[in-house]
């Protein structure tokens, strides 16, 4: 294309300062911290052991939801039934589901006091543990079985729907569909889901540290929190942060290499017309399946929600209070990453020097290698001589988070952006539009729903997230689920239920806010 | 006068030449096969692809250094013609000023602008609530109140049918003469050539040759437009 007219010279400065101040807080805060690090850098037989288990629990979760999640995006791919489309949406929630909220669910039906051990008291066995390794798989694939769905199910509803009637044409059994069709899109499709699941969970650590722990359930995420909570050790901290660093830097250069399937949610609400799984047994086995992975969903969340309701209206006043402290909290998150992630797709589409421009979008998914209580810890020491950390400890909660969401604002973001260029970028340049007119007359109104979108997320992630706010608050003045987490710990369950019940609620109204406001009068 | 000074256009293996003068007022269609370089001759004109020697002039003037939205061109392209999420008076008003801010008696030239092409009455319509017709009149619109003496047009009516294609030229052809201005009009429809019923340029093997009464090309075609016609 020709000289445009230096579109958003200004927005490519923003985009660029954006970047920096990314590149800042994921590798500036590691420096900060190394350069308070005092003696020898050697792993001890606690931090290898945190690797190991970083690790291992990461691939039993990956492979357990890959694995569960086939049959049941199969059972999905091939039957209609009412509520399929709720379902479907269903699986998209946990995302923006608070991550503490969801294991006390699951610490509700499965943990020793649950309703699966009461269950099989009634038959004289033994209660179930959830605490450890068991617990800190359960729970991610909690969250990441309906992904590993949605990215199987994608797969399998992109297979023409042509082959599926010349399989019948020909007589195939399931078996020879299997071999012929799915396996070939199965091998496909599975390495990145699994890699995007892997990654995930090497950077999990809300739920390490509220089911796991321990010298045999610690991850490298929780080790940080540890060191620098418990031993204020804070070379063990920066050591174990680059450690962090390399794995999920590592898992994200093998998600992006094996292409991991895009969960657009576009298009998942049909069904493949399937000649060959007519049979009575196959439908049994789909309708099991699906009522079973819309129980293991469900059941959580209902839990909370019979012992949460009545507790509801007797919270004490403090919960109030750290609930509005959370929606300070999201708010500010939610402002901090519309800004940082526009200027930077301004600057990534606007750009034609494309080396900088891939450069910048780099930058901004950084975050998702790099660790919230690395960066934390790192603003930590850089306010420490300044401030009292805790009095900033919402602030920074709210910028920790900002970046975290950064990633996905881009994702929705960027693509978007590049769309409308390449659709109306002809007709604003013949037209004369540059600067501000442009992106006030044609860029802000086109990109209304992924704004939207994008607000939505990072005002949910921020509302339940339980990182840095762990690290350093004044535990009278943290938010949400840092009271939830405080009231778990306690074991007081019906006041967590009803915390958790307010914290929910908010964060999916948050969430449809913000994506509503996106969506209301927005002419495609 | 539109004057290609031995312009060249090269896009890795593909290259372009023209070397001729258009008349100011002229009706030009532009015809050749597919592939064969039509949009790119356009969009040189329009300043969207730079080419990589020789010049282009208008009434002397070298167009080449500038930007898109200050050549003296309006364009009218394949589709996205029209922002969707702007009205039919807002999507107008953008011809007048790139903030789409009119001042002073500009608002009435929008709207007369839209009454002349037949859109009276409509101004506050989003484009997807229009027909095909209603939206390439909309862009016309827009075209008359950027009032520039170049208008380009990328087969801006291929989606409409048969009858409708005729009114919207007839349309066009009346808008261009009224202001004096220079159309140069991308088609693949002998059919379009013949109802503008000016110049025809073919574009073939690298070369766009220069004007001649379309007429006469169509009623005898030079080998390679006879080859394409069929």
């Amino acid at each position: 294309m020709a000289d445009r007219a230096q579109p958003l010279n200004l927005s490519v400065w923003a985009g660029g300062l954006a970047a920096a101040l990314i590149l800042t807080l994921t590798l500036g805060t590691i420096a900060a911290v190394l350069a308070r690090a005092e003696g020898s850098f050697a792993l001890g037989a606690g931090d290898l052991a945190a690797i190991r288990f970083t690790l291992v629990q990461a691939v039993l979760s990956g492979v357990l939801s890959c694995v569960l999640a086939v049959p049941v995006a199969r059972a999905l791919a091939r039957r209609r039934f009412v509520g399929r489309a709720v379902l479907v949406t269903l699986m998209g929630a946990p995302f923006i589901l608070p991550v503490i909220v969801a294991v006390l669910g699951l610490v509700m039906v499965f943990g020793r006091a649950g309703w699966v051990s009461g269950a099989l008291g009634l038959f004289g066995l033994p209660p179930v543990h959830i605490y450890g390794l068991h617990g800190v798989v359960l729970a991610h694939v909690f969250f990441n079985l309906p992904l590993a769905t949605r990215l199987i199910l994608q797969g399998w509803l992109s297979i023409p729907a042509e082959r599926f009637r010349l399989a019948a044409t020909l007589g195939m059994t399931p078996r020879d569909v299997a071999r012929h069709l799915e396996w070939p899109m199965l091998r496909a499709t599975l390495p990145g889901a699994f890699m995007v699941i892997f990654l995930i969970c090497t950077t999990s650590f809300a739920v390490a540290l509220a089911v796991g722990g321990g010298p045999r359930a610690t991850t490298v995420e929780l080790a940080i929190y540890q060191a620098f909570r418990f031993d204020f050790d804070l070379s063990r901290a920066a050591f174990l942060a680059l450690i962090q660093l390399a794995i999920s830097g590592a898992a994200a250069l093998l998600a992006l290499w094996v292409a991991v399937p895009q969960a657009t949610g576009a298009g998942l609400d049909r069904t493949v017309e399937r000649w060959d799984a007519a049979r009575p047994g196959l439908r049994v086995l789909d309708g099991a399946l699906i009522i079973l992975a819309a129980l293991f969903l469900l059941l959580p969340l209902t839990a909370i929600a019979l012992r949460g309701l009545p507790e509801v209206l007797s919270l004490p006043a403090g919960v109030w209070q750290a609930a509005w402290r959370s929606l300070c909290v999201a708010g500010l998150s939610v402002i901090v990453t519309v800004v940082l992630a526009l200027s930077m797709t301004l600057a990534i589409t606007g750009l034609r020097n494309r080396a900088l421009a891939k450069g910048i979008e780099v930058t901004g998914y950084l975050a998702v290698a790099a660790s919230p209580l690395v960066i934390g810890t790192g603003l930590f020491l850089i306010v420490f001589p300044f401030a009292n950390p805790a009095d900033l400890a919402l602030p920074v909660t709210a910028l920790v988070n900002a970046v975290m969401a950064l990633p996905f604002a881009l994702r929705a973001l960027v693509p978007a952006a590049q769309e409308v260029e390449a659709r109306f970028g002809p007709l604003a340049d013949s037209l004369g539009m540059t600067g501000w007119h442009r992106l006030r007359r044609l860029t802000l109104p086109r990109l209304r729903r992924p704004l939207g979108f994008a607000a939505a997320l990072a005002g949910a992630l921020s509302m339940g997230d339980l990182g840095v706010i762990a690290l350093f608050a004044d535990p009278d003045a943290g938010t949400l689920p840092l009271l939830l987490y405080r009231l778990m710990g306690s074991y007081r369950m019906d006041q967590a239920a009803g915390v958790a019940l307010v914290l929910l609620g908010l964060s999916l109204l948050v969430f449809w806010l913000f994506d509503r406001g996106g969506r209301v009068d927005a002419d495609l | 006068m539109l004057t290609f000074d031995k312009m060249q256009i090269v896009q890795g293996d593909f290259r372009l030449s023209a070397d001729f003068a258009i008349d100011p007022g002229a009706h030009v269609a532009i015809m050749g096969p597919s592939g064969a370089g039509k949009s790119t001759f356009l969009a040189a004109v329009a300043g969207f692809v730079v080419p990589q020697s020789g010049r282009l002039l208008w009434r002397g003037r070298d167009l080449l250094p500038l930007p898109p939205g200050q050549r003296p061109v309006s364009m009218i392209f394949q589709d996205n013609n029209l922002f969707p999420h702007l009205s039919v008076y807002e999507n107008a008003a953008l011809g007048m000023r790139p903030s789409g801010r009119l001042r002073g008696g500009e608002p009435d030239r929008v709207r007369a602008a839209l009454a002349d092409v037949g859109l009276a009455g409509m101004e506050t319509r989003k484009p997807a609530t229009l027909s095909g017709g209603q939206q390439s009149r909309a862009a016309l619109a827009r075209m008359l109140v950027q009032d520039r003496p170049l208008v380009l047009l990328d087969e801006p009516f291929a989606a409409l049918g048969p009858a409708l294609r005729v009114e919207m030229i007839d349309l066009v052809k009346g808008l261009c003469t009224a202001q004096g201005a220079t159309l140069l009009m991308v088609t693949h429809d002998p059919g379009d050539a013949a109802r503008l019923d000016g110049a025809l340029c073919v574009v073939d093997g690298g070369q766009v040759s220069a004007p001649a009464p379309a007429a006469a090309i169509l009623a005898n075609p030079p080998a390679a437009l006879r080859a394409y016609l069929g």
